[in-house]
């Protein structure tokens, strides 16, 4: 009798089966289930772009990013200057290149560090409960109720514009809300019997918090660390807008920008802010992609 | 000779009730109010009674994962010795806790599912001095093997499983530092009936093999019967009856235990059994009724009980001890 074609699916795997080169182990299974996200990866594609030629940009662009040029004051874009030049002739591409590494860097790094610091605080309160719960809330809380830009005015007539005061004021603001996070997921983990399971083996605090429950606390703020590196990023490019943020000698994104504040160049030098405020856009909206896929692929209750 | 291993006296679990603007405490929920229970070494004890009645919460009290407001939880090691184990500090806990574990209730959330089987296993193991890699994983896979499944079952993670499966993975967690009594904290309830079946014969043949005591905490009185040398029912945070398993059958003492037991249904359509229906549900047990607490719902109640709380008694029945704790019983006491 003839077979079947699905049985002769179920044939072979049977013999890979008995052969042992069914292989179990492949690609990490949170690995497969991201590149599956054909937004995710698209938006990880382009992340990596704007990310290596922020890094190479010297030998992406001939010129210098601080150089002024005055025999080339706003030239539309060209071959020479392909995003054209600013009102004291600085290539407005390399600037936007030049720009991306500061930008990126505070961005991400901001995100990166209050996550950290969030996912601490909040991991070991949220587990313990107790007043170490109580008194990290009320600090969190107490943080979180100024307005960012108040304390930033605040530092910035204090010690003066700095890149590095505006990431302390990030980390300072921004933690409250990962820790928050972390600590109302540790709140409903910690009920779960693997966990009750653990602490009748008597392990560590250390060990049951960080070890076996914060994995299952990550999803959520893996998200939150993508959408917050966005936040930031557009924060700096805000501040920066106002004069609030890295000094002006330095290019970032939100620099670059600065120069739309007057009417004039808004009106007849579109490609001074133009170009830039998509690269802003467009780099945010990958972040938020690979955010989304970050979240879909580490949920380990979600299969696929 | 039997000879204990845990010996509880008058524990209690008082969870506080907090409400208004400052949190103050308006009362206590008595969980567990005054338990005194032997747990005799190779036996298996059942613990039964309706849900919100303490039995969970007195399981956790021994392996203090609830801490007991009062009382005293004895281990007797094999030689004699005996230990108090509520007043340990934390890290001198750890010599009993590998001697005392707990099964689960719910199979889906007692394995972690963002580590394979032998992730989430290998870290009590590592604590307890086992350190090479290569005999943590051959420990579980032996284990994993004594339940029925396969050892390669250890590198897949618990969605795969059914919950059945995960149930035992759930054993071979308990039994990983060969433990001397385990909780089984209504290890069967969440599965369905085939599959209860098959997981009481495990923990049966397992028992057999590694001298196991078993604390069997159930609500369901069909299963305890089959399984337990002796049954203990609670009711309101109290043991209400004590005794041989076939005692509690054939002699019933206590109007609570006869109302459980007449619920257990029968399979034979010939054998009429008179149902006793309790009215209402178990009082709350923030504010217990005063005497007996079970006189409200009790059909024999009588003048006493409403003002009297009853002890726990010993009687005799079959020449086996017998405790219950009822105004009502017409034996003579033995002291």
């Amino acid at each position: 009798m003839a077979k079947s074609s699905l049985d002769k699916k179920f044939d072979q795997i049977r013999k890979r089966e008995e052969e042992k080169t069914f292989s179990t182990k492949k690609r990490s299974r949170i690995v497969n289930k991201f590149l599956n996200n054909r937004l995710a990866v698209l938006g990880l594609i382009i992340f990596t772009i704007i990310i290596l030629a922020s890094i190479f940009a010297p030998l992406l662009s001939p010129y210098d990013p601080m150089r002024v040029d005055l025999r080339s004051m706003r030239q539309p874009p060209s071959f020479d200057h392909w995003f054209g030049t600013d009102s004291t002739g600085r290539d407005v591409f390399t600037r936007v290149l030049f720009g991306g590494r500061v930008s990126i860097f505070i961005g991400l790094g901001s995100a990166i560090l209050s996550a950290v610091v969030g996912i601490a605080v909040g991991c070991y309160a949220g587990y313990k409960g107790g007043w170490i719960d109580v008194i990290a809330l009320r600090i969190s809380e107490i943080f979180m109720s100024f307005p960012q830009i108040i304390l930033v005015l605040l530092l910035v007539s204090i010690t003066g514009q700095s890149l590095f005061n505006l990431m302390a004021i990030f980390i300072l603001t921004g933690w409250g809300g990962m820790y928050r996070l972390a600590r109302a997921r540790m709140l409903s983990l910690r009920e779960e019997e693997y966990v009750q399971a653990l602490r009748s083996f008597g392990l560590s605090t250390f060990t049951i918090c960080y070890k076996h429950m914060l994995p299952n606390a990550l999803s959520p703020i893996m998200v939150n660390i993508t959408l917050s590196t966005a936040m930031f990023i557009l924060t700096e490019a805000g501040l920066s807008f106002l004069g609030l943020g890295v000094p002006l000698n330095i290019p970032t994104w939100g620099n670059i920008l600065n120069v739309a504040q007057d009417i004039l160049i808004l009106q007849n030098y579109w490609w001074m802010w133009g170009p830039v405020g998509i690269v802003i856009s467009v780099f945010v909206l990958c972040v938020n992609f690979i955010g989304d896929g970050l979240r879909d692929s580490t949920d380990p209750s979600q299969q696929g | 000779m039997k000879k204990e291993i845990l010996k509880l006296r008058g524990v209690k679990v008082h969870f506080p009730v907090q409400a208004g603007v400052f949190n103050r405490i308006v009362g206590h929920v008595l969980a567990v109010d005054g338990v005194d229970l032997d747990i005799f070494r190779g036996e298996v004890l059942g613990l039964a009674g309706e849900s919100g009645c303490g039995k969970t919460t007195l399981g956790k009290a021994i392996l203090r994962l609830v801490e007991p407001t009062d009382g005293e939880v004895k281990y007797i090691s094999q030689d004699d010795d005996e230990t108090e184990l509520t007043s340990l500090e934390k890290k001198d806990m750890d010599p009993f806790r590998k001697k005392l574990q707990i099964v689960f209730q719910d199979p889906h959330s007692s394995l972690n599912p963002s580590f394979t089987i032998f992730g989430s296993l290998q870290d009590p193991l590592k604590k307890f001095g086992i350190k090479s890699k290569e005999e943590r994983r051959k420990i579980i896979g032996d284990l994993l093997e004594a339940v029925n499944m396969r050892r390669e079952y250890m590198d897949r993670y618990p969605h795969e499983f059914s919950g059945g499966q995960r149930q035992r993975i759930g054993i071979v967690r308990a039994l990983c530092l060969e433990p001397e009594l385990i909780v089984c904290d209504e290890a069967v309830s969440a599965l369905d009936v085939s599959i209860q079946a098959q997981v009481l014969k495990l923990l049966m043949q397992l028992k057999k093999e590694k001298n196991l005591t078993y604390l069997f905490i159930t609500h369901d009185l069909s299963v305890t019967e089959y399984l337990c040398d002796r049954i203990a029912v609670m009711y309101l945070g109290r043991i209400v009856e004590l005794c041989d398993s076939e005692d509690l059958y054939n002699n019933t003492l206590h109007p609570y235990s006869e109302a459980l037991i007449s619920a257990i249904p029968v399979a034979d359509l010939d054998k009429q059994t008179k149902r006793i229906v309790l009215e209402g549900d178990v009082p709350s047990p923030v504010n217990p009724p005063k005497g007996c607490p079970f006189h409200p719902r009790c059909p024999k109640a009588t003048d006493i009980c409403k003002t009297e709380v009853p002890t726990l008694k010993k009687y005799s029945t079959n020449g086996n001890e017998h405790y219950a704790s009822c105004h009502l019983i017409d034996l003579p006491e033995i002291s």
